[in-house]
């Protein structure tokens, strides 16, 4: 069963014509308050968890069949160069061939990964990372009440404290700005990476 | 002085407390409904979980009928952030706490609204092998 989650403070409005389009056949829900990023330690999307009929983890927290193929795009005409493109599409097939193994053979699943494994690859958040959510949920308190400006502060705050969390830098310009989540500064962040990865972890399945 | 508080996920508007400095006072009614935790001799507890105030701060911690959340909330190793002009403060998870149950491997449970409105738990899907995945708009 697939279950989508969207991190969107602007709820329906922001989120129902992608839904609308998908017509989906199983549950897209909308998390205003970025609740499942907090509960699941997830700083970017797509981000994904694979959960057993036991409600236990089998996979945590992982890019989900994406590479970092968009930071060679044309930023006039968007297009991507192929082979950075082919490189896209074959992540993107190797993690659904993934997903339909463990669909088909559960826990036999090669991709279902021991206990070992899953915690090995889990990251769990510190007290810095933890302040940053608290102040990440009091700025989108504080904008739902209409207080725009003052929760930019505490947005700016949570960026500061949890750098790594793309979530936080994007939602935050989407609500100054529904442009400005992948305008110029969005881009200067993604450059400023240098060799670092915008997807850390995609690469392994 | 109303205050606003979030804790955890719970939202409690127009709270009656005394906030001063780091400390925010609150009447013993006031703290269960607000945190879930009440004041017994042998400490706050919540559910079978009973942490006792040390001792030598226990004015701290309590003064009379009072009972100050921003000095539990660092004992607990919770982080606490504040907004004075907008009286709105916010309570969030330990880390320690986090750790504890993303380490266990027990998926967490929450609830949220699809576009009508309609309430799903994760929960709710046990049974199933569930595909959890974020996206967003933006």
């Amino acid at each position: 069963m697939p279950i989508t989650i969207a991190f969107d403070s602007g709820g329906n409005a922001a989120t129902e014509p992608w839904i609308t389009a998908a017509k989906p056949t199983y549950p897209c829900l909308i998390d205003r308050r970025h609740v499942v990023a907090e509960l699941y330690d997830m700083v970017n999307v797509p981000t994904a968890v694979w959960i057993d009929e036991r409600g236990k983890i089998v996979r945590p927290s992982e890019p989900a069949g994406v590479t970092d193929a968009f930071r060679k795009m044309n930023r006039t005409n968007f297009s991507i160069p192929t082979d950075a493109m082919n490189e896209l599409q074959a992540k993107r097939k190797a993690y659904q061939d993934a997903l339909r193994d463990w669909v088909a053979n559960g826990a036999k699943s090669k991709f279902a990964l021991s206990e070992a494994e899953v915690l090995r690859r889990m990251h769990t958040p510190d007290d810095s990372q933890v302040r940053a959510a608290a102040n990440f949920r009091l700025g989108e308190y504080l904008f739902e009440k209409g207080h725009a400006s003052a929760a930019q502060k505490y947005f700016e705050e949570a960026k500061r404290l949890r750098p790594e969390s793309w979530n936080y830098k994007r939602q935050a310009w989407a609500l100054e700005d529904p442009m400005k989540a992948g305008g110029p500064e969005f881009w200067a962040a993604v450059d400023s990476l240098g060799d670092g990865k915008y997807y850390p972890g995609a690469e392994d399945i | 002085m109303a205050i606003d508080i979030i804790y955890g996920a719970r939202v409690t508007d127009g709270v009656d407390a005394d906030a001063k400095g780091g400390e925010l006072w609150l009447k013993a009614a006031d703290l269960e409904r607000v945190s879930g935790w009440t004041h017994k001799p042998e400490g706050f507890c919540k559910g079978d979980v009973c942490v006792p105030a040390p001792a030598a701060r226990k004015d701290e911690f309590v003064r009379g009928e009072s009972y100050n959340l921003a000095a539990l909330a660092e004992l607990l190793g919770q982080p606490m952030v504040a907004d004075a002009e907008n009286r709105a403060y916010c309570f969030g998870e330990a880390a320690a706490e986090r750790r504890r149950i993303l380490t266990s491997l027990d998926a967490p449970d929450f609830t949220l609204p699809d576009l009508d409105g309609r309430m799903h738990s994760l929960s709710q899907y046990r049974g199933k092998k569930v595909f959890l995945v974020s996206w967003a708009s933006w």
